[in-house]
């Protein structure tokens, strides 16, 4: 585009502000961005226009069950509201606890890597292929793997009870707990990287002007450092939270949680294949991208990223 | 309030003496500060001169306490701040890239040390600091919207509105264009007279270093190689790093012949180059003896006046113009090439490329060095900075590789 623009202004000296607003409406540009508008109408917006539309449907009177016809049944929201209230608000109380959690372990690591082994290239690339390391293992077996570790009879359980830190009959798999500390774990990465891509680019003479200014390396840290890095927390508490508030492999009875630690994510699960109650499902869906859009923008605004550089 | 117990914690009523005593800074590899000592008085304007990778810049982190010296110690107003850190020294710094915080606002930034010591009036003090600089108008900008004259000037009122003992100024002017520097170093001298802060200020300009200094030491591979008032430093030069790294001069290293009480002469190629004893460092054995360009005459004739020193004849090689002067390279058989700046005032003869020219001198004016040149290139000190080292070492492997 900028080539475009250079030679279209060469050529057409004559009027270079005639140049740059044609180049604008160039068919090229438009044919470009040809498949990204494709890829969205396909497989965004056409998946939508459905849910939407499965959101309002009512059940055939008479007919067996999974059997809907296209109505409009806005009720479907209300019922599903009232059902569902406690996962949904469990949903949002677990995937914030798990994001403050990965931020509390992700912002050290990224640190770490960001600013400390600058000086160390390799030692710096060794770190950050072991922060991605986990995800060669399929999500699924290392969450299966950390029900094996925390099971009842496993290796950790049996050796605290042996040591009698925790009661005999004590348990974590199917605890909230265990629920919040495998969306922890699985999203540590998502944190660490965005925030390692901010603090890479962090001028350390930013905090040495600090120290030279009085303030104290925790002062330093948290007048200069966190505000230079507030767009890798953003982006990274992003892609925690939402994917973590839709979460339904953690919180299921299969892997680290039970039929108390349900989620929004298991809910709809259960709803689309084992209840077949699509519409329900569908309303379900909706609501919680709603509810995510709104307390995003919510958070997106509040922390005025946009005013950073 | 905090404040009423403690009264303007920090603030300094003057400037403050700094010492250095035996400082060292060694990284892995390279010395960059060596065994250095100086004193600079409290209220003046100290400037440390040097080319870039002579250990100016490390020497003035170690004043901050960015940096923490290998061995000797650090004094600021007769207080070992040696381990400090650097929030606990009553230091500031302009630094060469300014740091402004891009994060917050002008104001913001100028009242940053301020609030850091609870300072009560932090606002009045940073808009008096901001008016001090004119800029004022500009406080709730952010410092990317300024340009780089200006946010030279918000990094140093952020610097002097602590009222720091000392001053340090990290090539502050470097960035800018030439009108705007002699501007910056004119307001700079203002601030320090009105705010009477000790200054330490780094550069490798010699000409801010001696417009602006009271006393300028220039620095070369980590020692101080002559310190003294910026005149003094000029016309007397010690070594031969000084002698061509603050203005030019015309350099003759030859055997000490016949000496009188006060005077003696060396000899070079047949012609005796007198130079005054008390201009001299040393005495006997060989000695370099130098001459600034502005000190010599071009001559059409021999001259007659058998006071002066007289080389010749010589060829002119190159004649430049530069508007009130007009430098001119003579090559003298038997002697490098001679440097003359004549100033173009109506009577002095011009010279044009390839003619017969004679050069003279007043012995007065000729200086006897403690050293002698290195090499060709006395002008820059050798770069031995680790990763030029390292830049040099490249470049002469990928040129073994070529060839084979």
């Amino acid at each position: 585009m900028a080539f475009g623009a250079f030679q279209s202004n060469a050529s057409t000296a004559a009027q270079p502000s005639g140049a740059l607003v044609t180049q604008r409406k160039s068919p090229i540009a438009l044919l470009l961005l040809l498949p990204g508008v494709l890829y969205l109408i396909l497989f965004f917006l056409t998946p939508l226009l459905s849910l939407v539309l499965t959101s309002f449907q009512a059940p055939v009177p008479g007919g067996f069950a999974g059997d809907y016809e296209t109505a409009f049944q806005w009720q479907n929201y209300t019922v599903v509201l009232e059902t569902y209230w406690p996962h949904i608000s469990r949903s949002f109380v677990y995937a914030l606890l798990a994001t403050v959690f990965a931020l509390m372990i992700g912002y050290p690591i990224a640190y770490v890597i960001g600013v400390k082994l600058r000086e160390y290239p390799l030692w710096q690339a060794l770190a950050l292929v072991l922060v991605i390391a986990p995800f060669f293992i399929s999500f699924l077996l290392r969450t299966i793997a950390w029900k094996q570790i925390f099971a009842d009879e496993g290796i950790l359980m049996s050796a605290l009870k042996g040591l009698q830190v925790i009661p005999p009959d004590a348990y974590f798999t199917g605890t909230p707990a265990a629920v919040i500390f495998g969306l922890t774990y699985n999203f540590i990465p998502f944190m660490t990287l965005p925030i390692y891509t901010s603090l890479e680019k962090l001028d350390l003479r930013y905090l040495e002007a600090g120290g030279d200014l009085y303030a104290h390396p925790a002062t330093v840290f948290w007048k200069i450092t966190i505000p230079l890095s507030l767009p890798g927390i953003l982006s990274g508490t992003l892609l925690t939270f939402i994917p973590a508030a839709g979460d339904y492999i953690n919180a299921s009875r299969d892997f680290l949680g039970s039929t108390d630690t349900q989620m929004i994510g298991n809910v709809i699960e259960a709803n689309f294949l084992i209840l077949q109650n699509f519409p329900a499902a569908a309303a379900l869906s909706l609501l919680l991208m709603a509810a995510i859009l709104v307390l995003v923008t919510a958070y997106v605004k509040r922390s005025g990223t946009d005013e950073l550089l | 309030m905090l404040e009423a117990s403690a009264p303007v914690r920090g603030f300094a009523d003057a400037g403050a003496d700094l010492s250095l005593v035996n400082v060292s800074k060694r990284f892995p590899g390279f010395t960059a500060v060596d065994d250095l000592s100086l004193e600079i008085p409290a209220g003046s304007f100290f400037a440390l001169l040097g080319p870039s990778g002579c250990g100016k810049t490390t020497t003035l982190r170690l004043v901050a306490g960015l940096e923490e010296p290998t061995a000797g110690s650090i004094l600021i107003g007769g207080k070992d701040v040696t381990l400090a850190k650097s929030h606990q020294r009553p230091v500031n710094t302009v630094f060469q890239s300014y740091a402004l915080f891009p994060h917050m606002s002008i104001m913001e930034n100028v009242a940053f040390g301020l609030r850091r010591r609870r300072i009560d009036n932090a606002d009045t003090l940073a808009r008096e600091a901001l008016d001090l600089v004119e800029l004022a108008h500009l406080a709730h900008r952010k410092p990317s919207q300024l340009s780089g004259g200006q946010q030279q000037r918000v990094a140093l009122a952020r610097a002097v509105v602590n009222r720091p003992a000392l001053l340090l100024l990290d090539e502050p002017l470097g960035a800018l264009d030439l009108k705007l520097r002699r501007q910056m170093q004119l307001e700079l001298k203002e601030i320090q007279s009105e705010v009477g802060l000790t200054f330490l200020h780094v550069t490798h300009d010699q000409e801010e270093a001696m417009t602006m200094a009271d006393t300028v030491a220039v620095m070369n591979q980590g020692r101080i190689e002559q310190m003294g008032a910026p005149v003094e430093l000029y016309e007397l030069p010690k070594t031969a790093f000084v002698a061509t790294f603050l203005g030019q001069s015309n350099l003759f290293t030859g055997k000490v012949g016949n000496s009188t009480s006060d005077t003696m002469t060396i000899s070079a190629a047949g012609v005796g180059i007198t130079v005054p004893l008390s201009r001299a460092h040393v005495h006997r054995g060989t000695v370099t003896v130098g001459i600034r360009p502005e000190k010599v005459a071009l001559h059409r004739h021999k001259p007659a006046d058998g006071n002066r020193t007289v080389l010749g004849p010589g060829r002119v090689l190159d004649a430049s113009f530069s508007g009130v002067s007009t430098q001119y390279l003579v090559a003298v058989p038997g002697y490098a090439d001679v440097t003359v700046f004549s100033q173009n005032t109506s009577e002095s003869d011009s010279a044009r490329n390839g003619d017969e020219v004679y050069v003279s001198w007043s012995p007065d004016h000729a200086f006897g060095l403690s050293d002698h040149p290195v090499g060709d290139s006395g002008k820059f000190a050798a770069d031995t900075d680790t990763g030029s080292l390292a830049v040099a070492e490249r470049e002469r492997l990928e040129a073994e590789l070529e060839e084979s």
